[in-house]
């Protein structure tokens, strides 16, 4: 399972560093957001790999799963989340403002 | 424990949720004003309360490791008079001026900024500093693009975008820290650091590192300052004077984060920073030099010379000296309220000229008292004597003198001091002297938008008069910040109190 995460942790960041050095805007939107995805299972693989133990500490068990690293991510999805809408949003307008979608606003480049 | 460290979050939240169901501007206005007026003796309160050391207040009255913390030091304390200081003047600018009425949602998105600042300067933990960064951060973007226009738009995306990828990566550090440590309250942070095996060098100094990249994004470092000028050159004044503040965030986060957790004590990961620091802060100030010199546009002149004051603490703070820190601190007071007096008056200078930037134009309508406040400005932003500027690199010159880098910081605060000089003699001159021969076409402004520039610039001469004082609770702030074990003290001794009673003060 690490190797799994690991992979697709390293894979989802590639693409988003990718798309995110890409000149228009709706690539970076989406390189963003595969960067934020990446991130999110980064944060929760911190609180170490397990399966089927409950985030909950009950007397006479000691094979619980760190809650703190869900909670973060549940943070960060929600705040992900509005950023992303918020972008698409900007990038819409700056569509329509500058009249282009490069991320300079430039024309030139086609 | 006491509840007053959270009044400074509270209200602006609170007056931000109201605002937002209020209708009618005038409405809205006397409200966000008597909000961002009542923060000032509430932080002048919590000012004097830092005389015996460090308060915490445990949210929820969770145990201080696992719960979320507000500290009150002699810092924060400090950052929050700065807050209210810059905010009010900033605000009642944007009234007179009518910014807020070019578009919605002016007065809400006010309060927000100044409840993510607020919290930024409270939070005595790694995820909500996170937290209170996109608190910020969101109402930042929104205050920026507020008004519209082409420039704005494309500076906005530009702005948000790296921002957004700062978040990304403030995220990694904090899974990596906390992957590695078990802990995201700073306190906790710091033992368990100074307890780390060696084993766990490298990541900690990655994590370590990446937090530097981020503060150094919101502090316009010097490889990451690329997005500063254009934002801040772009925004509505009363916005781009109140953005003074946000670099300061930056500032802030790296005195906090680098002395408490990974200060001289922090075992394998000590001091990780600063072989960083000094360097990328010449390097800033140099860059920063010449983008002032580069400078057409007055307002893009101070965006520049925010860059050179930011390149000047991080100076301060990287010789790693509690002289050098106290540098920096009565500095970042300066810097701070000057750089936001002087967006208000570059404005009111460019509606009279009716442009920004030093082309010739019909000449100011008011040359004495706008060519006095200007001139009162750059020998502040110069940092020549008698007035405020002065204090802070003298300061920072003499604490300079017993180290290794001594040459590299005379020759470059000196040399940036020289460019800054040069550039504002000169920027000057051209708005309100190189005029064209056609009648005065700007109208005298009114007292209500001379008086907001007219109280920031005053920080001039009244710093100079104020300078024992100042210096002497910079010097106590930066010892204070140099004995993190009081900090870790305060905040961890919360755990013993909780259980028994839940009602103790």
């Amino acid at each position: 399972m690490e190797l799994l995460i690991v992979g697709v942790i390293g894979l989802l960041t590639a693409c988003g560093v990718y798309l995110l050095l890409r000149a228009r805007s709706f690539t970076v939107v989406l390189g963003l957001a595969l960067l934020s995805y990446a991130v999110n299972l980064f944060l929760l693989a911190m609180g170490r790999l397990a399966m089927h133990r409950p985030p909950i500490l009950e007397p006479g068990r000691w094979d619980y799963s760190d809650p703190v690293p869900q909670a973060l991510v549940l943070t960060a999805i929600v705040i992900g989340f509005g950023m992303t809408a918020f972008l698409t949003v900007l990038a819409l307008r700056a569509r329509k403002d500058l009249g282009s979608d490069q991320v300079d606003g430039s024309r030139t480049h086609p | 424990m006491d509840q007053r460290l959270i009044l400074p979050i509270l209200l602006p939240f609170i007056a931000g949720i109201v605002l937002l169901l209020t209708n009618g501007m005038a409405r809205q206005r006397r409200l966000s004003i008597t909000a961002v007026a009542a923060l000032l003796p509430l932080a002048a309160a919590l000012l004097a309360m830092t005389g015996d050391g460090y308060h915490a207040y445990v949210l929820g009255n969770w145990p201080a490791p696992f719960g979320i913390v507000l500290v009150l030091d002699r810092l924060s304390a400090l950052m929050l008079g700065l807050t209210a200081l810059v905010a009010l003047p900033a605000l009642l600018y944007a009234v007179a001026a009518g910014t807020d009425a070019q578009g919605r949602y002016f007065h809400p998105l006010f309060q927000f900024q100044l409840m993510g600042l607020n919290g930024a300067f409270l939070t005595g933990d790694l995820f909500n500093l996170f937290v209170f960064f996109e608190i910020l951060l969101i109402a930042s973007y929104s205050l920026l693009l507020h008004g519209g226009g082409r420039e704005r738009i494309r500076a906005g995306l530009h702005y948000v975008i790296l921002n957004l990828v700062g978040s990304a990566l403030f995220l990694i550090a904090i899974g990596t820290l906390y992957g590695m440590t078990g802990a995201l309250n700073l306190a906790d942070l710091a033992v368990r650091i100074a307890a780390a095996p060696a084993a766990d060098a490298g990541l900690l100094r990655t994590g370590a590192l990446l937090l530097l990249v981020v503060f150094g994004l919101k502090a316009a470092m010097l490889p990451l300052y690329f997005w500063l000028p254009a934002a801040y050159t772009c925004t509505s004044a009363p916005v781009a004077a109140l953005f003074a503040l946000l670099t300061k965030v930056g500032v802030y986060s790296i005195i906090r984060v680098f002395s408490l957790a990974f200060g001289p004590t922090a075992g394998v990961a000590a001091n990780v920073a600063m072989p960083w620091l000094l360097p990328l802060a010449l390097a800033t100030l140099l860059a920063g030099g010449f983008g002032v010199l580069a400078s057409w546009d007055s307002r893009r002149l101070i965006a520049y010379s925010v860059i050179v004051s930011i390149g000047t603490l991080l100076a301060g703070i990287g010789l790693g000296s509690t002289s050098g820190l106290s540098a920096a601190l009565v500095y970042l007071v300066h810097t701070t309220l000057i750089t936001a007096g002087m967006f208000l008056l570059a404005d009111l200078i460019a509606m009279q000229r009716g442009h920004s930037d030093s082309r010739p134009s019909s000449p100011v309508a008011q040359p004495l008292i706008l060519g006095t406040l200007f001139f009162v400005g750059a020998v502040a932003m110069a940092g020549m004597p008698p007035l405020s500027g002065f204090l802070g690199k003298v300061l920072l010159l003499r604490a300079a003198e017993e180290t290794v880098a001594l040459p590299w910081i005379w020759s470059v605060v000196l040399g940036s001091s020289l460019l800054i000089m040069v550039a504002w003699g000169r920027m000057g001159s051209s708005l309100f002297w190189n005029t064209l021969d056609t009648p005065v076409t700007g109208i005298p402004v009114h007292a209500r938008l001379l008086l907001p520039a007219v109280a920031l610039l005053a920080a001039g001469p009244l710093l100079m008069v104020l300078a024992r004082p100042l210096t002497h609770f910079a010097a106590e702030t930066a010892q204070q910040i140099f004995a993190p074990a009081a900090y870790i003290e305060t905040v961890l001794a919360n755990r013993s109190l909780v259980p028994a009673t839940g009602t103790s003060p």
